[in-house]
């Protein structure tokens, strides 16, 4: 089969294949990508992935701009999830650095980052629920997502881009509210979860919609790349949380739910998980906060940290660091570090090159989306195309991620 | 310190194979990082995955040094799952001839990153089963990523990199 090019035969009356173009602007990708397929009656014969349409050049840009720019470019890789990539990145610099956070504010990070991932995931898993027709739940359980933007933006003003905390810690403390608002959910989410649970998991066409189809095996998996969700679907249990712990994820009792075939039902499945998983960790990190010392949320590093605007005003130093850091003009080791975080997606990677310059010589992001969507067009032949939908849509492909 | 005997261990195991092919081995925050060269990287990938069980290619990249004799660098990241180590390989390549041999014969999951990195640096991967531009238009015509090529129309007059600190 050819994925290098793409064939279209439309205008061969021999031909015994139909041309599909998926994408770039079709309703069932779920983002900018485009696919073009043949079609054997609604069986794909091969399939070309073209990729690339909000491709925005975000590592050239990070060679121009001091490292507290390049946060919102962040944002716009997994826009599902965007505090994940904030904070991977921030924490990258911190290692650059050699910053080591105040154990609260790597438990606030540790609230946002979970429950991003909960966002992340719902999008992923109410979205095979619409595209195996069961609109209900995608209905029922985004309002969640809401939810979880509005305590985004009690933390820090956005909800999407959300451009949250700073490289050293938090821009400003949790206030009563985001707390509040974080209890509140805590209570209303695992309820609604359950019942997104009872209206899929056991529902007689879900499971012959999802169960057996795109299965993918453990050495196909780490073959190609794949990380997160979609490689522990297929029985692998790697995720960054555990094996690279960061911003003391160590601290935490949560288990790591594999599958055991990779299809689409345990990828669903695997996502289910990982939201219990992850209130469970919300939990324990809103739990862990009450022993901590109050009021700290950010580490005490004045020439790293962006100092508060009052302070710029009114206090020499804090004018001096300020500048320095709008200029890039902060004292980086001239060194390279690759970071790794545990996106929505799976392993995102910041491999940072700093040469003393004002901004990063080269950064790069490795992105999960990027490299598991590469499996889409060899895995979709033979399969049906109303399957290789739902295929799609249980990889979670983010545009933004894929084409950085 | 566990982790700095480990890598270690890994560097004694590698020079025994390869010898001198093994050069400028350092340790940036924990990471075990080495320069080899072009025509012994698959050799090396192919035995740091068969034999010392780095089963997973985490990225591929590569990083431009203008001005240089090998002004390339292209960069792997492994990842060894069950030891949970990770390794950084890197390869200095010619600017006015950048090709290596490709990684896709090592691990399938190697094709887009190659592209990518064609795509975004000219790196010719030798044997890639489909080399192509990735991410930019097909008649671009430059590799953006290289440093020659600024950020913006350098002709602007009203945003000149100067006046921005950059």
């Amino acid at each position: 089969m050819n994925h290098n090019h793409p064939v279209f035969t439309d205008n061969d009356p021999q031909s015994e294949l139909v041309t599909l173009n998926l994408g770039p602007t079709h309703p069932a990708t779920h983002g900018v990508f485009q696919n073009v397929l043949q079609l054997d009656g609604e069986r794909i014969v091969s399939g070309v992935s073209t990729i690339g349409y909000i491709h925005r050049a975000f590592e050239k840009i990070a060679e121009h701009r001091p490292f507290y720019q390049i946060t919102p470019l962040t944002d716009r890789l997994n826009y599902c999830s965007s505090p994940i990539n904030n904070m991977g990145w921030h924490m990258t610099v911190e290692k650059l650095l050699n910053i080591k956070m105040p154990k609260r504010v790597d438990y606030l990070r540790v609230i946002v980052m979970e429950l991003s991932r909960i966002a992340d995931h719902i999008i992923c898993n109410t979205i095979i629920g619409q595209d195996t027709g069961a609109t209900t739940t995608f209905l029922y359980l985004f309002q969640f997502r809401e939810h979880i933007y509005e305590i985004f933006e009690e933390v820090c003003g956005a909800r999407l881009t959300t451009n949250i905390g700073r490289i050293g810690g938090f821009e400003r403390d949790f206030n009563d509210i985001a707390f509040a608002k974080i209890n509140k959910f805590l209570k209303e989410f695992p309820v609604a979860l359950k019942e997104f649970e009872n209206l899929l998991t056991r529902n007689r066409i879900f499971i012959d919609r999802t169960a057996g189809v795109a299965e993918v095996t453990k050495e196909t998996a780490l073959e190609y790349s794949w990380t997160g969700p979609l490689l522990r679907a297929t029985g692998v249990d790697y995720d960054v949380r555990v094996s690279d712990p960061y911003s003391s994820y160590q601290d935490f009792d949560f288990e790591v739910p594999v599958g055991t075939s990779g299809d689409i039902y345990d990828r669903y499945l695997v996502r289910n998980e990982e939201m219990w998983q992850s209130l469970r960790i919300v939990e324990q990190a809103i739990e862990k906060l009450k022993s901590e010392p109050k009021g700290i949320f950010h580490a005490d590093v004045p020439e790293f940290y962006l100092p508060p605007k009052q302070e710029v005003y009114n206090n020499m130093e804090a004018l001096i660091y300020h500048f320095k850091i709008v200029m890039g003009e902060i004292d980086a080791p001239k060194a390279e570090v690759y970071h790794a975080v545990e996106g929505g997606n799976g392993e995102l990677g910041f491999y940072l090159i700093n040469d003393g310059g004002r901004t990063p010589y080269r950064l790069h992001f490795r992105r999960p989306s990027f490299i598991n969507y590469q499996m889409f067009a060899p895995m979709s032949e033979g399969m049906l195309l109303s399957d290789a939908i739902i295929n799609m849509s249980s990889m979670n492909i983010i545009a933004g991620e894929l084409d950085a | 310190m566990e982790e700095t005997t480990l890598n270690n261990d890994i560097h004694v195991k590698l020079t025994e194979r390869f010898g001198e092919k093994i050069t400028a081995v350092s340790e940036p925050y924990g990471l075990l990082t080495f320069v080899t060269y072009k025509d012994v990287i698959i050799n090396v990938l192919s035995h740091l995955k068969e034999e010392l069980k780095f089963n997973f290619l985490t990225d591929i990249t590569a990083v431009h040094y203008p001005g240089k004799d090998h002004g390339i660098a292209v960069v792997y990241h492994l990842h060894n799952m069950v030891e949970k180590v990770r390794i950084r390989i890197k390869v200095f390549i010619s600017e006015q001839n950048p090709t290596i041999p490709t990684a896709t014969t090592v691990w399938k999951g190697a094709n887009w990153m190659e592209r990518e990195t064609y795509d975004l640096f000219g790196v010719k991967f030798e044997g890639h089963p489909d080399l192509r531009r990735i991410l930019n238009m097909d008649d671009l015509g430059v590799h953006p990523m290289l440093k020659q090529y600024p950020l913006e129309d350098p002709n602007r007059v009203d945003k000149k990199d100067e006046f921005f600190g950059r």
